[in-house]
């Protein structure tokens, strides 16, 4: 199990390789299909993006509303490859990671490569433990989408696996 | 003429609202033993290290959810009925709109996400998780029995349907059903439990698919067709080597559930319906 911190360095985004189990510390931001919509149109538009995608990781999850006291309700992946239209348009603005789950296209996976990007599997269905590893949560942009809104979360000890790697591998087709 | 008149039964509309909202919030967050007993079978059979690392976060999950009342998985889901109503029953009142009342709290009361738009196109929430998909159907007695699934997109939007010919026949079945798994690979979060549907018609072929979901684990097709076909699919698919999460291994599918209906001279209608680990269900007789 490596330990990594995000943002992570390039070095070690281009050091990990398919299979790799990692374990995340830091700041990530959440999206999924409706956030990644509104930013795609908002590069098209050449408006500033809500947060610097630049050297950042985003993990696609919508949770369930946090209970008092909690910080984050439950909290998984949601299928990756809906968004496999939008995330080469944020790699082309910087984004290196991506977090979330399932197999990818081959576009994908050629842009992955293109710009030294990565992407981590975490495992489906398990939200009710990744909520543990989730330490703060701050909205960032567009509230009215409630679950999915993009969110700045601080997180700890966050299980994932390398899936598809910077150099092609995919770990997918084992 | 004389006609005898039978009193009716009636359920307070308060106490189906209150019911319905206690087992949507339990089926969130209590996954049933026997799903539970599977998943461990499978843990310890696995050999794939990934594999039975990935079902020992599930088992762990499933505890944690349990004990703490959290979500077992962020997406509860569209919330789906079967509702049995006993035609000695008499409602004064209109049943679908309780029942959505019913999710209207469960979602609320329970942090539950809401993941329903009011049209495919706008994709504006709904905010309540209303609408619910309701399956009716009526029977003997004077009893209400309300069957309660929280159904995920990501296994629904793997699952499909496709109108075979008679000379396809249960090879026909086999490659399609083997087909869905492979497309679905891990997007369908394995290990999955399968609802099959053969025949029918279009639609009927799809309801007794999602109907088939509802089978307890451990329940055998009664027709030995469907029985032998459950079988064979289980083994077959779990050949394939998808594993959970789709990333290798021997468990792909927990159980497979096939329902079957009379169908035209000309058909051969197949339905497969997807679920995920997640396998969350809940009933209440009333």
């Amino acid at each position: 199990m490596k330990k990594i911190t995000l943002p992570m360095s390039e070095a070690v985004r281009l050091s990990l390789r398919a299979g790799d189990e990692v374990s995340l510390s830091g700041i990530l931001y959440t999206g999924r299909d409706a956030a990644h919509q509104l930013m795609v149109k908002a590069i098209e538009n050449h408006e500033k993006l809500p947060f610097d995608v630049n050297g950042q990781a985003i993990y696609h999850v919508g949770p369930t509303p946090a209970k008092p006291g909690q910080v984050i309700g439950s909290c998984g992946p949601t299928s990756s490859y809906r968004m496999d239209p939008y995330s080469p348009i944020l790699m082309k603005q910087g984004l290196k990671v991506m977090i979330g789950k399932g197999p990818r296209s081959d576009e994908y996976r050629r842009a992955l490569v293109d710009h030294g990007a990565v992407y981590l599997d975490v495992t489906g269905g398990i939200g009710a433990l990744l909520s543990k590893r989730v330490k703060a949560m701050e909205l960032i942009a567009y509230p009215w989408l409630e679950s999915e809104a993009v969110f700045r979360l601080t997180i700890e000890d966050f299980p994932a696996i390398v899936a598809y790697d910077s150099v092609g591998n995919d770990l997918f087709h084992h | 003429m004389e006609t005898e008149v039978k009193s009716m039964r009636t359920i307070p509309k308060d106490l189906l609202i209150q019911e319905t909202e206690r087992i949507i919030i339990e089926a969130a967050t209590v996954l049933d033993d026997e799903v539970v007993c599977r998943l461990e079978r499978h843990q310890k059979q696995e050999v794939n290290p990934i594999a039975r690392h990935i079902l020992g976060e599930i088992l762990e999950n499933q505890l944690i959810a349990k004990t703490e009342h959290i979500p077992i998985c962020q997406d509860t889901g569209m919330a789906v009925f079967f509702v049995d109503i006993g035609v000695d029953l008499h409602f004064d009142y209109d049943l679908d709109e309780a029942l959505n009342e019913g999710v209207r709290r469960g979602y609320k009361n329970g942090y539950l996400r809401k993941s329903v738009v009011a049209h495919p196109l706008n994709r504006k929430n709904t905010l309540d998780n209303t609408p619910a998909v309701i399956h009716h159907a009526f029977v003997l007695g004077d009893r209400l029995r309300i069957r309660f699934a929280p159904k995920g997109a990501g296994s629904e939007n793997m699952s499909r349907l496709k109108m075979l010919t008679p000379a396809d026949g249960v090879p026909g079945i086999m490659d399609f059903v083997l087909e869905t798994v492979r497309l679905a690979g891990g997007k369908a979060c394995p290990p999955i439990i399968l609802g099959i549907g053969i025949g029918g018609n279009f639609e009927t072929c799809a309801t007794i698919a999602k109907e088939a979901l509802f089978r307890p684990l451990e329940d055998e097709a009664k027709d030995p067709l469907d029985r032998d076909l459950e079988k064979k699919l289980l083994e077959a698919v779990n050949a394939l080597g998808v594993g959970p999460m789709g990333l290798g291994g021997k468990t792909t599918c927990l159980a497979v559930k096939v329902n079957s209906f009379a169908c035209h001279i000309a058909s051969l209608p197949v339905a497969v319906n997807i679920q995920c680990h997640a396998a969350r269900h809940k009933e209440v007789t009333l």
